[in-house]
C-alpha cells in the first residue's frame, strides 16, 4: 500500500518535471527565434517604466488637443457599437439556421460553423488589411474588420446557447402547431434575449480594444489620434490618449458588469 | 393607467434589458448619419471589395517572398506569442496565487486587482508602441509590451480559478496546521491545474493573434509584417491572399488545440 502511495507520487514528480523541460526547451527555442534576450528584456524593463512616470505624461499643451481626442475617441466608440450591433444581427440570423433547434436542414450547421470559424480565426488586423485596400481610411474600413471578427465569435456563443436552451420551448411551442416564424419570435427570441445581449455587451469591451489597433492601422478614429501624436514625439499628448482610452474600457467594463448583473 | 400595468409587469430586468438595446441600436442608426465618408463610393468601393476578396481566396500567389520565407514568419509569430505568454504566466502564476480573496490579504488582493485591470485597459499595441520608446523598436519591446498585457489577464482569469477551491477543502487543510506553501501546492495548484492550462493556452490562441497585430503595426516582424508590406506598401492582393491563407490554418489549429484542452479539463472536473 505504501509503496503504491510512493509510486504514484513518483510518477507525478517525474510528469511534472517532464513538463517543466519541455516547456523550457520551447521558450528557449522561441526566444532563439525572436531573437529575444532575457537579459536586455529585463534591463529594459524597469528602464522603459522610468521612462514612461517621467515622460509619459499629460501637460497643459496636451490638455488643449482635448476636444479633437474626444471627438476621435466618440467616433471609435460610435464604429464599436455599429459593428457590434450589426454582427450580433447577422450572427443571431447565422444561428437560427444552424442551430439543432431552429435548423430548416442539417446540411446548414457545418457551412453556419465555416462561416462563423472564417470570421474569428482570420485576425482583424488581416481583415482590416484586406478592407484597406477598397475603403482606404474611413471608417467603413475598420467598422467591416470588426463586424466580421465579431459575426465569428458572436455566431460560435449563440449557437451554443441555442441549441442548450432553446430546445424547451421551442418543443412546448411546435407542439402547439406553431409555425417556425412564431416559434422563433415567441420562444426562441424572449428565451435567448437576456444572454444574447450579455454576450454583446462582451463583445463591445473587445471590440473597442481592438479598434484602437485597427484605427492605427487604416488612420482613423482614437487610434490615428495616438500614431499622429507618436510619431511626432508629442508624448504627453499620446498620454492623453491612453488615459482616455483606459476610462472608456473601465467605465464600459463596470457598466457591463453591472447590466449583466440585473439581466442575467 | 396602462402604464401602471406595464410597469408592474416588467422588473428591472426588462427594463435594463430594453434600455441597453434601445441605446445600442439608437447608436448603430446614429452612426450611420453621423460619420464621414470622405467622399468614398459605397457601391464601387462595395464592388472593388468582393473583387479583392476573390483574387485573394481564390488565387493566392507569392512575388516577394519565397513559401519557405513564409513558413519563416509564420514560425516567428507563433514563437513570439508563445514566448509572451509563458513569460507572462510565471508572475501571473504567483502573484495570482496572492490576488485570490481566500489565499491573500484583502488589502493585497485589491491592490493587485486594481493594478492589473489598468493593465489590460490599456491596448497591447500602445504598450507595444510605449516600451518601444523606452527599448528600441524590433523584439525586445515586442515581447515586453505583449507579456505585460498576457500577465494582466492571466493573473485576474488565475485568481479567479482559485478562488473556486472548496472553502472546506482549506479550512481542513489550516486545521492540520499545514504552512501556506504546503496548502499552495498540494491542494491549491494540483486542484486548479487544469483550469491554468486551458487558460494559458487560451491566452497563447489570443497571442498569436495579437503578434500578427505588432507585425503589422509595430515593426515586430514575422508573417504580420509580410501582411503590412504586402497590403500596404505593394498593393498585391495574391500576397495578401496567402498569407491570409496562412495565418488561418494556424490559427484553426491552435483554436482546435484550445477546445480540446477545455473539453478535457471540463471531464476531468
Amino acid at each position: 500500500m505504501t509503496r503504491r502511495v510512493e509510486q504514484v507520487f513518483r510518477d507525478r514528480n517525474l510528469m511534472l518535471w517532464g513538463l517543466l523541460v519541455t516547456l523550457a526547451v520551447v521558450v528557449w527555442l522561441s526566444a532563439l527565434i525572436t531573437e529575444f534576450d532575457f537579459g536586455d528584456g529585463l534591463a529594459s524593463f524597469p528602464r522603459a517604466l522610468g521612462w514612461l512616470v517621467a515622460n509619459f505624461v499629460p501637460n497643459q499643451r496636451a490638455l488643449n488637443n482635448l476636444p479633437s481626442i474626444l471627438n476621435r475617441l466618440g467616433e471609435t466608440v460610435v464604429v464599436s457599437v455599429m459593428a457590434t450591433v450589426l454582427a450580433a444581427l447577422l450572427a443571431f440570423g447565422l444561428a437560427l439556421l444552424g442551430s439543432r433547434t431552429t435548423r430548416p436542414h442539417p446540411l446548414f450547421t457545418p457551412v453556419v460553423r465555416a462561416i462563423g470559424s472564417l470570421g474569428r480565426n482570420i485576425p482583424v488586423v488581416a481583415w482590416a488589411m484586406i478592407f484597406l485596400l477598397a475603403f482606404g481610411q474611413t471608417f467603413v474600413t475598420g467598422l467591416l474588420a470588426l463586424l466580421l471578427e465579431s459575426v465569428g465569435f458572436l455566431t460560435r456563443s449563440f449557437l451554443e446557447i441555442t441549441d442548450e436552451t432553446a430546445a424547451e420551448p421551442v418543443e412546448g411551442l411546435r407542439a402547439t402547431g406553431a409555425g417556425w416564424g412564431t416559434v422563433v419570435a415567441q420562444a426562441v427570441v424572449p428565451t435567448l434575449l437576456p444572454s444574447l445581449t450579455s454576450w454583446m455587451l462582451f463583445m463591445l469591451e473587445t471590440n473597442i480594444r481592438s479598434a484602437t489597433l485597427v484605427g492605427l492601422l487604416t488612420g482613423t478614429g482614437i487610434g490615428f489620434s495616438f500614431d499622429l501624436y507618436y510619431k511626432s514625439l508629442n508624448y504627453p499628448s499620446a498620454a492623453l490618449v491612453t488615459i482616455c482610452i483606459v476610462v472608456v474600457v473601465l467605465v464600459l467594463e463596470a457598466l457591463s458588469n453591472a447590466l449583466r448583473k440585473v439581466i442575467l | 393607467m396602462t402604464g401602471r400595468i406595464r410597469v408592474r409587469r416588467f422588473g428591472a430586468d426588462s427594463i435594463a434589458l430594453a434600455a441597453t438595446l434601445t441605446v445600442l441600436v439608437g447608436v448603430t442608426i446614429g452612426g450611420f448619419f453621423l460619420l464621414d465618408l470622405k467622399g468614398l463610393n459605397l457601391g464601387q468601393a462595395t464592388a472593388k471589395m468582393f473583387h479583392d476578396l476573390g483574387i485573394m481566396f481564390f488565387s493566392p500567389g507569392a512575388d516577394h517572398f519565397t513559401l519557405p520565407e513564409m513558413g519563416w514568419g509564420l514560425l516567428f509569430t507563433l514563437a513570439l506569442g508563445l514566448l509572451t505568454t509563458v513569460i507572462g504566466a510565471i508572475p501571473a502564476l504567483v502573484l495570482g496565487l496572492l490576488a485570490a480573496r481566500n489565499l491573500g490579504p484583502a488589502w493585497l488582493s485589491w491592490l493587485l486587482r486594481g493594478f492589473v485591470a489598468f493593465v489590460r485597459a490599456v491596448p497591447t499595441v500602445l504598450w507595444v508602441l510605449i516600451f518601444a520608446v523606452g527599448a528600441g523598436l524590433g523584439s525586445v519591446a515586442a515581447v515586453v509590451g505583449m507579456t505585460f498585457h498576457s500577465f494582466g489577464y492571466l493573473l485576474k482569469a488565475f485568481s479567479e480559478s482559485f478562488e473556486e477551491l472548496d472553502e472546506g477543502t482549506l479550512e481542513a487543510l489550516k486545521a492540520t496546521g499545514a504552512s501556506w506553501l504546503s496548502i499552495v501546492t498540494q491542494a491549491v495548484i494540483p486542484s486548479s491545474l487544469a483550469a491554468i492550462t486551458s487558460w494559458t493556452f487560451l491566452r497563447f490562441e489570443i497571442n498569436f493573434t495579437t503578434a500578427v497585430a505588432m507585425g503589422a503595426a509595430a515593426g515586430a516582424g514575422g508573417v504580420g509584417f509580410d501582411l503590412f508590406m504586402a497590403s500596404g506598401f505593394y498593393f498585391n492582393l495574391h500576397e495578401v491572399g496567402l498569407l491570409t491563407w496562412g495565418i488561418l490554418a494556424t490559427a484553426v489549429m491552435l483554436e482546435w488545440g484550445a477546445t480540446r484542452l477545455r473539453d478535457t479539463a471540463r471531464v476531468r472536473s
